[in-house]
């Protein structure tokens, strides 16, 4: 049931994206950048909580989830005081942004252009 | 255009020209009426079922962590790093633009898009050096995101500190 529940939240938010994508002029990174931040609105106002609850990764996987993470720690570092409101946004998702960077940065070192055009 | 060219030619033979006008008008709206929606509807129903898989994949690497005695917080750290990995992986070997062809927003918006409009970028420009080409063209895609997502969390969180003090 759980499988269920993560395919159909995490397929209807690509599904959301699909449609920015192809009825709006909007390209991929902006459509990125509304994923994140209304993710991080969603958080703010207790909407994306029962929805995380639900589908587990199917609601963290997707971009509005990595906002979710961001808000999560901003909010839970807010309870400690203002550095960890400050501090708690990084802090939650420090894993995975530091694996995108540095892995990101040694593979575009390792890897060359491929020219498939 | 090329009803334009019809409208200066018809001083000839007017009556048929104008059908054929009328004809093609017609069919262009019937056209019209049905090409794009298949695609969108196409478009959508591959990025649903790509997504969800994707997301279903995730968890079963969860589920699978924290069977093994891995904590659950640790476990999603996991899932996420190893799907920014192939990602990246993948667009290293340049097969993730193919599939991001096919597949549009169910790999574009899961965690794997943000890991590949870091990379992409980078090794494009790989020919402007490792410091300004690849170091700073990572983040042309990726760091907006970031500085809107991290900007707004922010935010929340300075309202909450507020809200949690007074």
């Amino acid at each position: 049931m759980d499988y269920l529940y993560a395919f159909v939240v995490g397929g209807i938010i690509c599904v959301i994206g699909q449609i920015l994508l192809d009825t709006t002029k909007l390209t991929a990174p902006r459509i990125l950048v509304i994923m994140v931040v209304s993710g991080v609105i969603l958080t703010a106002f207790h909407i994306y909580q029962p929805l995380v609850e639900l589908a587990g990764n199917g609601a963290t996987t997707p971009l509005p989830g990595f906002g979710y993470a961001l808000a999560k720690g901003a909010m839970d570092g807010a309870k400690d005081g203002f550095i960890g409101a400050v501090t708690g946004a990084i802090k939650e998702t420090a894993a995975g942004i530091t694996v995108a960077i540095a892995f990101g940065y040694l593979i575009a070192l390792i890897f060359n252009p491929k020219s498939i055009r | 255009m090329s009803t334009n060219r019809n409208g200066k030619t018809s001083g000839g033979s007017g009556a048929k020209t104008i059908q054929k006008k009328e004809v093609a008008k017609a069919y262009e709206k019937y056209a019209e009426k049905f090409t794009p929606k298949p695609t969108y509807l196409k478009n959508c129903i591959i990025a649903f079922i790509v997504g969800g898989l994707i997301c279903m994949a995730a968890l079963y690497v969860k589920n699978r962590l924290t069977a093994g005695g891995i904590g659950e917080e640790d476990a999603g750290t996991f899932v996420t790093m190893m799907l920014v990995c192939t990602a990246q992986l993948l667009t290293g070997f340049g097969w993730f633009d193919t599939i991001g062809k096919v597949c549009g927003a169910g790999v574009i918006v899961p965690i794997t898009g943000f890991a590949n409009s870091m990379v992409a970028p980078a090794i494009e420009y790989k020919k402007e050096g490792i410091v300004l080409g690849v170091g700073s063209k990572l983040f042309s895609l990726a760091g907006p995101v970031l500085a809107c997502g991290i900007s707004a969390a922010t935010v929340v969180g300075i309202i909450y500190w507020a809200m949690y003090k007074f």
